[in-house]
């Protein structure tokens, strides 16, 4: 089993098909799941406080706006955790959204510079690009199984 | 228990900024509420791609499409509240465009606001409060003429004033520098009710607004107490003579600054702010004071400098002082140094904070440091436009308190006209 990065990383199907084919997904579900279930602090809807931005500093300056670095200090530690990742690019509001146009450079950036396999693919706009995209993420993760086993 | 007022939220950030919470605070604080606009998946791409504007963000579509839904009334809504990562570009023109956009093409009250992790709910609760205010409020500040004997205190950051009105006119003032709060106030208010000839149990209703409105309200058990940005905008138009139509108000004070965007005597629009001293009335009597005059003394004094021959940029208070040092060494006037302090705070109102409202004439400037005729000069110099001194300027809050508390006389109320 590997831990599959996933883009946009609050995409539930993505996170499925991870999944379903036996690995195990790094997304946005899991952060939030664990600070709406840390009791504590009461910091609605996130959980999220004022010292996430400043955790985010590990991943951007100071001169980056809250908001990105509030984000990364979620994905940070995924990306730094992930032993692969699947990114799509251009995906449909239905199939996952992530909030910030500039975290997702951010995010982009960083897992492409990590030394991992990693499946970049463009969101399909047809039924048959519909069936080769899920075909193109089934055999990255089955090599995965096969390069782990 | 009266109704909350729904503010409509459209934003990117807040949440991962960890200031969400704060944000609900304020609201709660003056009986709001805050929603997000539930809209679905089509209704998303829709909106978004007919209002125009391509962004990036994802969240910011939705905020776009929000704006859109708010005004073609798909959502109800009593006013709209947007916030976007301060320092964020693609934000910050998303936010200007919406607040114009509403504006325009609504009754609904907004305002906008750039955040950062340090944003409290403190911080937020004058904006919060004038938003629910007009949305709540609107008989209250619909009144035009002040009626019977009323008494307005305006307890600012640096100066306290005090107004008796009888009769839609001013009979006693009251003014001095704040010390302590509560006495700083009795005694304002001691010096306009003298001037007045009449005693504190003949006053029929009382109204407090600035930064010590509660504490001072509570002590003289005020009929109302409000917040600055509506009553600084009421009386501003008040005593111009400017209450149909639009009209902008610019108030510069000792410790922040208001920029409000007026139609019809009611705030639409404003900005409330001052990253620094240095583009407040603070930076002018510390010019003063290294000038060795009075702060009186600096408006005429800058009217005969010129604020080009001194390089000045009172973005920060410290280096505004270091370049007013260093142009004095340098063998400046101090008739150019006061005009170049003068340029500077208008200058940092003007790319700071009128670039977030709709300038619109006649620009009225008000408060203490509407005095300072430099100041208004350079002002109007920036905005190519004659700017509106009205007489008792410095009094303006305290005029506007004692021209909506008339409202309140007898135990009766404005609001429940």
């Amino acid at each position: 089993m590997v831990k599959v990065f996933i883009y946009p990383s609050t995409s539930l199907i993505l996170s499925d098909m991870v999944d379903r084919w036996g690995h195990e997904p790094l997304g946005a579900a899991l952060q939030i799941r664990e600070r709406i279930q840390t009791p504590g602090f009461d910091s609605p809807p996130l959980q999220m406080t004022p010292d996430d931005p400043k955790r985010g500093l590990r991943y951007a300056a100071v001169e980056v706006p809250s908001g990105v670095r509030g984000r990364m200090a979620l994905m940070g530690p995924l990306i730094e955790e992930a032993e692969a990742a699947i990114v799509i690019n251009d995906a449909d509001f239905s199939f996952g959204c992530m909030g910030c146009a500039r975290t997702n450079e951010l995010v982009k950036l960083l897992i492409r510079h990590r030394d991992i396999p990693i499946l970049e693919l463009t969101y399909p706009r047809s039924e048959e690009e519909g069936v080769a995209f899920v075909g193109a993420i089934k055999q990255f993760l089955n090599g995965l199984s096969e390069g782990a086993a | 228990m009266t109704q909350k007022v729904r503010v409509a939220q459209l934003s990117c950030g807040p949440e991962h900024s960890g200031v969400q919470g704060e944000i609900y605070e304020a609201a709660e604080a003056v009986n709001a509420e805050m929603f997000f606009p539930d809209l679905t998946l089509a209704e998303i791409r829709t909106y978004y791609d007919e209002f125009g504007l391509e962004a990036r963000s994802p969240d910011l579509k939705l905020a776009i499409a929000r704006a859109k839904a708010l005004v073609e009334g798909r959502v109800d809504a009593d006013a709209v509240f947007i916030a976007t990562c301060f320092r964020c570009a693609e934000a910050a023109i998303v936010r200007n465009e919406l607040r114009r956009y509403i504006h325009e093409h609504s009754d609904l009250p907004v305002v906008s606001y750039s955040f950062t992790e340090r944003t409290t709910a403190g911080t937020l609760l004058t904006r919060m409060e004038a938003l629910t205010t007009i949305a709540r409020r609107r008989a209250l500040l619909a009144r035009e003429v002040q009626e019977g004997l009323t008494l307005g205190v305006d307890s600012g950051s640096s100066t306290t004033k005090a107004v008796v009105m009888r009769e839609n006119e001013i009979v006693g003032t009251g003014w001095l520098p704040t010390v302590r709060v509560k006495e700083s106030a009795e005694e304002a208010v001691a010096r306009a009710l003298e001037e007045a000839g009449v005693t504190i149990d003949e006053i029929e209703a009382i109204g407090t607004t600035g930064y010590g409105r509660f504490l001072v309200g509570d002590h003289l058990a005020a009929n109302l107490v409000q917040e600055e940005l509506t009553v600084n905008s009421k009386g501003a138009v008040y005593l111009a003579g400017r209450q149909h139509g639009p009209a902008t108000v610019i108030d510069i004070g000792g410790m922040d600054n208001k920029a409000i965007s007026v139609q019809g005597g009611i705030p639409g629009t404003f900005t409330m702010g001052g990253i620094c001293a240095g583009a407040s009335g603070r930076f002018l009597e510390m010019t003063a004071k290294r000038l060795g005059i009075d702060i009186t003394e600096l408006g005429p004094l800058a009217m005969k400098g010129l604020s080009k021959n001194v390089p000045m940029n009172s973005y920060c208070i410290v280096f505004g002082t270091q370049s007013l040092v260093n142009a004095l060494a340098a063998g400046s006037t101090p008739e150019d140094v006061a005009a170049a302090a003068c340029h500077s705070v208008a200058e940092q109102v003007f790319e700071q904070q009128l670039q977030e409202v709709d300038i619109k004439e006649p620009v009225i400037m008000v408060g203490g440091t509407s005095l300072i005729e430099g100041l208004v000069h350079e002002m109007g110099q920036l905005l190519q436009t004659d700017i509106l001194v009205p007489p008792h300027s410095q009094f303006i809050g305290a005029v506007g308190c004692a021209l909506l508390a008339s409202g309140f006389r007898g135990g009766r109320s404005d609001e429940s006209v």
